[in-house]
């Protein structure tokens, strides 16, 4: 009997191991997740203290977090790990990928993942101008996460030496002319201080984005199929960049670096900048000066376009792995971490509920400027994004820097852009 | 006898093929085979999930003719080309004439030349960016300081061109002259006293003895000089991205946008298959013509 006993004891164990062992096997998920950093400061190790908080919370589930470089590295590793076999469930991509994403067929809609009524209700509590990148062909296919916008910075200091009111920085693009030419400071005949600086390299159809949005102009509709590069509002809202330098005279004439433009503006050479809110918290550790952060002005309206990174979900995955990357970005786009991520970065807080947080709401309250960009989302639209969308905005900042640098006039140019940008995008119609 | 002579010699093939293969291998996998695999793409459209590729023969050839931002940025390398070649190669012969002499601390004014080589070239752009920045540069505060306007160099497309040849020369000449130093090391010193005895002028032994054979070293700097010329964009990244309006863009940093940043491996390929065209062009015509000129000891 006794003998009999304990090897049967001994079955039954390995029995029960083994089937634990099955179980936490089939309920294990292993996810990769590729994700950029388009700014400075220790961002990596923000996300990977995230990641694992969730892993903590989640044992079930792997997060292999991958830091990929800038956002076009981090799209071509996604890609080329689709096609790898070694793909990644989930990533962190321009928002503005959207459409080139969708035509390699690379990506699902959140719509068609997500199930239960709590689900789809998160999918509608970010700012719905955070959406308008992620949304096309009626559906949700990026859930906003690194989000900025434009604003402007400028020099309280440098306003008080030239008679203007610090805590009335300029509204309307009349205003920045004329507190730019009271701000532009000549010795002789070299300038000393310039009035504003608005960015033209790197990134010009981003800061066109604003110009011509304030002029009530959107630079591409919905579909991403079209582009209004030679309507008369945005000829007109390219002639008034053109004409802060070459006419008023308060911007350099030729191209401003956007790299450099930021020691620009802490070595007091120009009293405004305009700069992604990426900035803010680099600005506010190394100005010397009292500065102030505001909406961009308006001319028909105000406007902005929005920056950033969305996330994405891979087609190529199964249907555990998606639900595993949704409860993912569900937990790093909750509010409380998406509070901790905005006050660590400088980044936009993506919901309302974030900034109804305790945390931030204090935040804030020490700190008003990192308000600014939450206040502007209401005038913001979506960032330049199109079938062929790297093509296209390349046709659009070639156009921005010849008038610019004087080689064409804003319609010609303009006219040209569009025109090559209609032979592109006819077949997506 | 005989079957013993073949068997004999199908060993030594063995024997020699197998010699051959790591070689053979890494270069058909790392050369040749993405060689003919761009050749190949170039006659077929981009494909994406909704439209696969097809073969469309010279279309891409086609529109490549019609793209004035290729004439632009091949005008441009041209002139970047035919700047920064003899430039670079004139100043490093000069140096390494220079520092071949007998100079005191001369060790560390050899150092000095070879810094920028072994520099980064993107750590080489970002020390050039904060010259070249407007209102704050190192340029433009000299500039300021003997009294004279800033300028824009990076944003005025007349000036930007030259300003990436200057950085280029900066970084490439010292380089060069390390080979051209060693050469000179090589050089027997009996000729130049044989030269002195004759009564040759100086000017008259580098033309007629130090130049001539100098001249192997100098088909090497050139060829390589002309691959880079067409080979080193990495500055372009931090500088200017190829701007503004293309004013600064050369062959390959086109290429790399074409291929990554719109995606389209096909019109890429074209592209590439036109570098390797010219490059293989004038690399022939290096060998075949000047080689007649070189003198080897």
């Amino acid at each position: 009997m006794r003998s009999n006993f304990k090897p049967k004891l001994l079955k039954l164990a390995i029995a029960g191991a083994f089937s634990l062992g099955l179980a936490s096997s089939a309920l294990a998920v292993d996810l990769t997740m590729y994700y950029p950093v388009a700014v400075g400061g220790p961002l990596t190790k923000i996300v990977d203290g995230m990641v694992s908080e969730f892993e903590k919370q989640n044992p079930d589930i792997h997060v292999k977090a991958i830091y990929a470089g800038n956002y076009n590295d981090a799209r071509i590793k996604s890609l080329a790990a689709l096609k790898s076999g070694k793909p990644a469930q989930t990533a962190v991509m321009f928002s503005i990928d959207i459409y080139e994403l969708i035509e390699q067929g690379a990506i699902v809609a959140f719509d068609d993942v997500v199930e239960t009524v709590e689900e789809k209700a998160w999918l509608k509590s970010f700012y719905p101008a955070l959406m308008e990148n992620g949304k096309t062909q009626g559906k949700t296919w990026g859930i906003p996460f690194q989000r900025s916008t434009i604003v402007m910075y400028y020099n309280k200091d440098a306003f008080r030496k030239a008679g203007l009111d610090p805590e009335k920085p300029p509204a309307t693009w009349d205003e920045l002319v004329s507190m730019g030419q009271k701000l532009t400071q000549k010795t002789g005949g070299k300038v000393d201080q310039w009035g504003a600086m608005i960015p033209s390299t790197g990134y010009p159809y981003w800061m066109f984005g604003a110009l011509s949005m304030q002029n009530d102009q959107t630079l591409m509709n919905g579909d991403g199929n079209k582009t209004n590069f030679d309507a008369p509002a945005t000829v007109a809202a390219l002639q008034f960049w053109k004409d802060l330098g070459s006419k008023h005279k308060i911007m350099p004439s030729g191209t401003i670096e956007w790299g450099t433009l930021r020691q620009n503006f802490l070595a007091g050479k120009t009293a405004i900048m305009w700069h992604s809110t990426g900035n803010l918290t680099v600005v506010k550790k190394k100005a010397k000066f009292d500065f102030g952060v505001a909406m961009l002005p308006a001319n028909k309206r105000r406007g902005t376009p929005t920056g950033g990174g969305n996330f994405y979900i891979f087609k190529k995955s199964t249907p555990e792995e998606r639900k595993a990357s949704m409860k993912l970005i569900r937990f790093l786009t909750d509010p409380e971490r998406t509070a901790e991520w905005s006050m660590k970065t400088g980044y936009l807080a993506t919901s309302a509920g974030a900034y109804g947080t305790a945390k931030l709401k204090q935040y804030v309250k020490d700190f008003p400027p990192a308000a600014v960009a939450r206040d502007q989302l209401k005038f913001a639209t979506a960032e330049l994004s199109t079938y062929q969308t790297g093509r296209i905005r390349k046709l659009l900042d070639d156009a921005i820097q010849s008038v610019l640098t004087g080689a064409k006039s804003p319609a010609e140019a303009l006219t040209g852009a569009q025109k090559k940008a209609e032979r592109l995008l006819k077949r997506y119609r | 006898m005989t079957r013993k002579m073949t068997r004999y010699s199908l060993k030594s093939q063995a024997t020699g093929w197998l010699l051959l293969m790591p070689a053979a291998v890494f270069l058909i996998a790392f050369t040749y085979y993405p060689t003919i695999a761009t050749l190949a793409k170039s006659f077929f459209s981009q494909g994406t999930a909704l439209r696969p590729s097809q073969f469309v023969g010279l279309e891409n050839y086609a529109s490549l003719l019609d793209d004035e931002v290729f004439w632009k940025v091949a005008r441009n390398n041209i002139i970047y080309a035919g700047i920064t070649i003899p430039i670079s190669i004139a100043l490093a012969l000069l140096m390494a004439i220079w520092v071949n002499g007998r100079l005191p601390l001369r060790s560390l004014t050899r150092i000095s030349y070879f810094t920028p080589t072994i520099l980064p070239m993107i750590a080489v752009a970002n020390i050039w960016l904060f010259f070249y920045t407007p209102e704050i540069g190192l340029l433009d505060q000299t500039l300021r300081g003997a009294g004279f306007n800033g300028h824009n160099w990076l944003g005025d497309p007349n000036t930007v061109l030259g300003c990436i040849i200057v950085v280029t020369i900066w970084k490439e000449s010292g380089f060069f002259m390390i080979f051209y130093l060693a050469a000179l090391q090589s050089l027997p010193p009996e000729l130049e006293e044989a030269a002195k005895l004759e009564g040759a002028s100086r000017w008259t032994y580098f033309r007629r003895v130090m130049f001539p054979l100098l001249m192997p070293t100098t088909l090497f700097v050139m060829i390589n000089a002309v691959i880079n010329s067409f080979k080193l964009v990495d500055h372009l990244f931090i500088l200017t991205k190829g701007g503004p309006d293309n004013s600064s863009s050369l062959l390959l940093y086109y290429i790399y946008e074409v291929a990554f940043s719109f995606l389209d491996q096909a019109y890429a390929s074209t592209l590439t298959v036109i570098l390797l065209g010219a490059l293989a062009a004038i690399a022939i015509a290096q060998f075949v013509f000047i080689d007649k000129k070189v003198h080897y000891q």
